[in-house]
Order: structure tokens, then sequence, then C-alpha cells
């Protein structure tokens, strides 16, 4: 019960921190790149477009840090015997991402938050960078963390039978790790150019300031397309890896009990529920789970009860068969999503090859509704690779069942998680009201007159801006 | 020396740099209403500690997760012993967090009003709740022969712990106002400059009876340590210098070495243990039975070496950057 509910708590926190997380890293990539056009070419609407989308990326910040807080005390609340286990490997990660990647970017966000006048351009410009690349360097460390629970390596065991660190290059060579932190950075990629797109497109539609969000759509596009493409061959190849280190996982996300060589890729099943091991599975494609899951036609898959009764045999009875329902449909969620992601993304640069974009009413609808996709996306890969470890939290070597804090009540458990579910939900519409009255208000002209020297700076020049909170 | 005890210092340090520096946050944000009448002056108050809260309190989680690298044993322990303290923290720092970025972006007064108390109530009860538990740590928790707390809620709430919690709040509101009288101007400065005196006077009164206390709670010596000492002399300079308008980088130094002092002294009285244990002196978890391999902590070491010179260096930037006061712009003064 109580390690139940710890796992909803775990669950639900960080799925939530995971809707801010990728905008945060894309959109932040995205400014950059804005701001740098804008120190190049000298062009206002740079400028304006700069700040419009900072200032998204600001409020998207805020809710990121703080629910970003809750991970980090959460180890130790809710897992206390996790964290007494793996501290050793696990919390070196962590301490590294606050030590040489939060620190940057929170710093060097408020340096450019309340430095737009007060700066050197170019100083300020690489500000931004700054805090895209802080904020890309905490996502490397914590997929370090991540991958060893996935596939640990670089330790050994003590007398104790605890592992010890003793070898912290294997980390960040993990192929868990390297395939991995790539995926979630291409896809943070993907999340930012499709907010960006999808702003642009409403823009569009309306027909407001056309000559600005053309060129953000062109951008949003011109970034999305490699990175989803890449994130769609990056995904299946670290399919490839896991399959080598953790069969559980990718066998259940095909709903392959029996052994198969080769083996078919179903669109659709009917049914496949917990012990459900006849699901009706509806088209499929031959081949293509055996070139997903091994990177060759003829590959063989080792189905789920050949590696339950391997597991028995190596770790002693107990149940090592993942959810298959969350694995298969989380895999298909992901998968057929990102398809439709990559034709959009086709279609958009089409229209911009024959340079009618911005008049196709239907690309734009589509494209403002696109918005929801990644969120959709990237909840569901997280689904697919945390579901896919268990009953493992780190594979191999501790159960889930056995890592919850023994002095931690149910009771306590249940009163954090309805604070927390009360107090995400409030950030949740406050940053949503937020977002879509900013996403609305256009660009900000008067700031360019202010910029221009043909309105008073507040406050006077080399001030501290007084009035940016 | 061990690299236990070195570990121990630095994450010593890593809490006093956390409170010298989001200390002023922490009163900023409490005082805000008061040393700003109108809205004007009120963001004012906020916009002084704007650039800076963010990078301020990654300070707080590097000292968290430092824990866990370096003794997994004390965080595991202590995060969850004092569960329902730090679930508060949570809430309280969620809540400070986002009402600094959202306040701001809307002219509704019901939107405003709802993040000032956020800002309010969050910078009161963070430095509190962290007082307390860390006041804790000394005076001792229930903790069993396996190292797992057997209290609940209430028996975290010990006096002494209460009385270390309300200390650092007043220190912190303290700090917070010779920060305000050396970033603002006009009516907000002298507003500050009117309060700090009595939180100067009533800091003193509160650190007096922690020295005492600890000296108590500790036991085997009934004489401050140095440390103490200079903690006592920081704040009563502190309180002396907030009356005066030409000494306001002074007395924000003697608050930041109140705080320094003070905490410092928590760490000093702790160490070699890290969490009395109220059950059984055999219980305490100390820096030998919580620590990391010792490879683990020398691959830490080499990271603070090569990192913490570069985040206290960009940090001192932009506290140079952002040195001059916070005035609000002329033609919006009301």
């Amino acid at each position: 019960m109580t390690n139940d509910l710890a796992r909803w708590q775990f669950a639900t926190t960080s799925i939530y921190h995971f809707l801010f997380v990728p905008v945060t890293i894309g959109l932040a990539f995205l400014v950059a790149i804005l701001q740098t056009a804008w120190h190049r070419n000298g062009r206002p609407e740079y400028r304006q477009l700069t700040r419009f989308f900072g200032t998204l990326l600001l409020i998207n910040v805020a809710v990121g840090v703080v629910t970003g807080l809750v991970q980090e005390f959460e180890f130790g609340m809710n897992w206390s015997v996790y964290s007494r286990f793996v501290g050793d490997v696990f919390g070196g990660p962590l301490a590294m991402e606050g030590l040489a990647a939060f620190f940057l970017e929170s710093t060097f966000l408020g340096l450019w938050l309340f430095g737009w006048d007060r700066l050197p351009k170019r100083i300020h410009l690489a500000c931004i960078w700054m805090v895209a690349i802080g904020a890309m360097l905490s996502a490397l460390f914590i997929m370090a963390a991540n991958s060893w629970m996935q596939h640990p390596v670089g330790y050994t065991l003590n007398h104790q039978g605890r592992p010890q660190l003793n070898n912290v290059g294997a980390l960040f060579t993990n192929p868990t790790f390297l395939w991995g932190y790539v995926h979630v950075l291409l896809a943070a990629m993907v999340t930012g150019s499709l907010v960006m797109l999808a702003v642009s497109a409403w823009y569009l539609r309306k027909q407001r300031e056309v000559e600005a969000f053309q060129r953000t759509a062109s951008l949003s596009l011109a970034v999305l397309i490699p990175s989803i493409v890449l994130a769609l061959f990056v995904g299946s190849e670290l399919g490839v890896v896991e399959t080598k280190y953790q069969p559980m996982k990718i066998a259940a996300a095909e709903a392959q009990w029996s052994n198969c060589q080769p083996c078919s890729f179903s669109l659709f099943q009917i049914g496949g529920g917990k012990n459900d091991m006849t699901p009706s599975q509806i088209i499929e494609v031959p081949h293509l789970l055996s070139l997903l899951a091994t990177n060759s036609w003829n590959g063989k898959v080792v189905g789920l009860t050949q590696l339950q009764a391997e597991y028995e045999k190596r770790y002693g009875p107990g149940n090592y068969v993942p959810d298959v329902f969350i694995q298969y449909w989380s895999m298909r969620i992901m998968a057929y999503l990102a398809s439709l992601v990559l034709l959009l993304a086709l279609w958009g640069a089409w229209l911009l090859h024959r340079g009618t974009l911005a008049r196709s009413k239907w690309f734009l609808r589509c494209s403002i509704w696109a918005v929801v996709s990644p969120f959709l996306m990237n909840t569901a890969g997280w689904m697919l690779t945390e579901n896919g470890r268990q009953p493992w939290i780190v594979q191999g070597l501790m159960k889930t069942v056995n890592a919850s804090s023994p002095s931690v009540s149910s009771t306590d458990i249940w009163i954090s998680l309805v604070v927390f579910v009360a107090i995400y939900a409030a950030l949740g519409a406050a940053d949503v009201i937020l977002m879509l009255r900013y996403a609305r208000k256009g660009l900000d002209h008067e700031d360019e007159r202010e910029a221009d020297g043909s309105m008073p700076a507040t406050g006077g020049a080399g001030a501290i801006p007084a009035l940016t909170y | 020396m061990q690299l236990h005890t070195l570990w121990f210092i630095i994450l010593a340090v890593v809490w006093i740099g956390f409170f010298v520096l989001e200390g002023f946050d922490f009163g900023v944000g409490v005082l805000h209403t008061i040393v700003g009448r109108g809205e004007i002056e009120r963001r004012v108050a906020l916009n002084t500690i704007g650039p800076f809260w963010d990078g301020n309190e990654v300070w707080l989680v590097v000292a968290g997760a430092g824990t866990f690298a370096a003794f997994p044993g004390w965080y595991a322990t202590m995060f969850s012993a004092l569960y329902l303290a730090l679930l508060l923290v949570l809430a309280a720092l969620m809540a400070r967090g986002v009402a600094f970025e959202f306040r701001g972006k809307s002219e509704n007064s019901r939107w405003r009003n709802t993040w000032t108390w956020c800002t309010t109530l969050g910078s009161l009860f963070v430095p509190l709740l962290l007082g307390v538990g860390l006041g804790d740590l000394l005076n001792g928790l229930p903790i069993d022969a396996s190292h797992e707390y057997t209290g609940d809620f209430f028996d975290l709430l010990t006096p002494y712990g209460l009385w270390t919690g309300v200390t650092i709040l007043g220190l912190c509101l303290l700090h917070g106002a010779t920060f305000l009288m050396l970033k603002t101007t006009d009516a907000v400065r002298e507003r500050a400059r009117g309060l700090a005196p009595a939180l100067g006077w009533a800091a003193v009164a509160l650190v007096l009876g922690f020295v005492i206390w600890t000296r108590v709670v500790v036991g085997h010596t009934q004489v401050p340590g140095p440390v103490e000492v200079l903690a006592l002399i920081a704040v009563v300079f502190a309180a002396r210098l907030a009356r005066s308008e030409h000494h306001e980088g002074l007395a924000f130094t003697a608050s930041a070495t109140a705080i320094a002092a003070t905490i410092g002294s928590i760490f000093i009285d702790l160490y070699p243990n890290v969490m009395v244990s109220s059950t059984s002196t055999a219980f305490n978890l100390s820096v030998n039975n919580s620590a990391s391999g010792h490879y683990a902590l020398v691959v830490m070491s080499i990271v603070v070496v090569l990192f913490l010179p570069l985040v206290l260096a960009y940090q001192g930037w932009s506290f140079y950057v952002f040195r001059a006061r916070v005035q609000a712009p002329p033609a919006q003064a009301e």
C-alpha cells in the first residue's frame, strides 16, 4: 500500500515535471537562436521575437524549476531504502547536475532577464546561450543517473551488498545513457519547435504580425524536421540497446509472450491486459519488430514466457514481467504520434518551399493542435522506459517493492500526494493562463522605441530594471 | 584529513552559502509588503533580489544532492524523518518560486495579492522549517539501530529545534532588511532602516538564547566556541550599525557574518555526528557510518574543486553587474 502510493506519487510528480523540462530545453535553444539572429542582422523584429518567446520560456521555467525541487527531495523522502542503497553511485550525477548545470542555468537566466539594457549586447547574448547549455547539461546528468537504474555499470558490490562506484567514466559511456540522452535532447527540440510552430501558426491564422511569425514558423520547421527524423532513428537504436540489457522491456512493448524469429510488429491489438497472453493482434507488419529490436531483418526476440523462466532461475521466484498493456500502448502512442509529427513537418517544408505556408489554412490549423502531441509523446516515452524496468527500481539489483521509506506511513504519503496534486493543479492553471495571455499578447513594439532611444529607458541608463518582476 | 570529514566541511559551507545568499531573499520576501507601501514600491523591493534568488536557491539543491552523493545514509534518514516538514518546505518553495515570476504578469489585484501572500508566507516558512530541521539534527530525533526514524511529525517540533528555526528566521529578516537598505533608495530604504534596529536586537536576543541553549544540548562544555562568539558579536554589530545610513555595507556584512557563524556553529557542534539519535547514542549517524566509498568521494571532490570556484566567479559577477540600487522609474513614482 505505502509502496504503491509512493510509486503513484513519483509517477505523478515526475510526469508533471517533465511536461516543463523539454519545453525549457527546446525553447531556450530556439530563443538563443533568435537572439543570435538579432545580434547578426540587427532587425528589430528579431529582438521583439526574442523577448516574446523569452517571456514564454520564463513562465515555463518557473514551474519547471520548482517542480524539479520536488524530484530532488523525493528520493530521500519516499525512497529512503533506495537512497541509502544507491547514493554512492546515483547521488554523484545528481550533485554534479546542481554544481555544473543548475547553477549555470539559474544564474545566467537572472543575468539575461535583468541584463537587457545593462549588459553589452554580446555578453547578453552569451547569457542566453549559457541558459540553453545549462538546461542541456542538466538533462545530461539526470539521464546518466536514470540510465544507471536501467543498466547499472561502473560499480562493485561492497561487503554489505551495496553498489559502490569504481568507474565514473562508465556512467557516461553507458550505452543506455548515450542513446537515451540524445533521444531526450531530440525530444526536447521537437517539443520546443512544436510550441514555437503552434504559436507562429496561430498568428499567421489571425494574420497578425505575419512577417515576423513567418520567420519563426520557418525556424521552428528547420529545427523540427531534423529533430523528429533523428528522434525516430535514435529511439529505435535505443530499443536495440534495451533489447540487449532489458529484454523484458521490449518484449512487453510488443506483447510478445512466445519467442519469434523473424518477428512482426502489430499495429493494434485488442485485449492484452495483465494476464491476457493471447490478445488479438491486428495488421501485422512482417519483420518490423526484428528490425526495431535487433537491427537485423531476421533477428530473434525472446518472448516474455522464456524471459520470466530465465529471471526466476537467476533472481528467485517472483513476477518479472512489467505491465504489458502500458508497455504496448505507450510504445505505440509515442511512435504513431512521432510519425504524424514527421508528416506535418514534411508538409510544412513543402509549403515553405512553395512559399504558401502563411496562407495554408489547414496546415496552420493542424500545427496549432499539434502542440498537444509532444507532451503525449514525452509522457508515453517515460512510461515505456520506467514501467518497462519494473519490478526493478535498479535493474537486477533492487526491486521497487523493497525500496520505499519504512518510517513513512501511508497517511504521510496520502497527505503529500494530495498537497502536490493540489499545488500542481494550481500551478498548471496559472501557467496555462499566463502562457495563453502572453502568447496572444503580440510583439512588444513599445519595447523597440525604448531601445531606439526615442523613449526613456525605465529608471535611466545603467539602472537595475525596477519593474521586471 | 579524511575525505568524509572534508565532505562534511563542504556541505557545511554549502549550507552557509545557502543561508547567507538566500537568507536575504527570504528576508526581502517577508518584508516587501512592509517596506513597500504601494504597488511600485513593493515591486522595487522584490526586484532587488530579482536577478539573484533563483541562483541562490541552487545552493539548497546542491546541499541536498551533495548529501545524497557523499552521505547516502544521512540523506536517506534525514529526508524520510523530516517528511512532512520537508513537504511544507517544498510547498513554500514552490509558492514563492513561481510567485516572483508570475506576480507582475497581470494587473489584476486579486492575482497580485495571491502571489504577494505566496511570497510572504513562503519566505517565512522555508527558513523557519529548515532551521527546525537543522536544530533537530543536533538535538536528536528518535532513530533506531537500523537508522530509521521512529517518531512522527510532532516529534520534530522539539523546543530547541523551534528556537533554532525562529533564530534563523530572525537572522534572515535582519539580513533582508540590511540588504534592502543597501539596494534601494528613498522611502523603501528609509523604512528598511526603520525596521532594521528592532529586527537586529530581536536577532541578538534569539542568537544569545540559541548559544546558551546549544551549550545545554551539547552538554560536554559550558563555554561557547569561537564561532558562536563570532555570531553574537556580528549580530550585535549588525543591530548597532543598522541605524546609520553611512554603514549600510558594513551592516550587511555583519548580518551575513552572523548567519554564516550561526549555521557554521551548528555543524561544528554536530561533528563527527550528522544526526543524533535521541533513542541511544549508539544509533547516531556519523560521518563514518553514513558516507559513500572512497572512490565516489574522490570523484565528487574533484567535481567540487573544478566547479565551485567557477560558480563563485559567475555568481559574484552577477552581483557586480547588478550592484546599483533599485529605484522606481521617475515617471511612475507614486
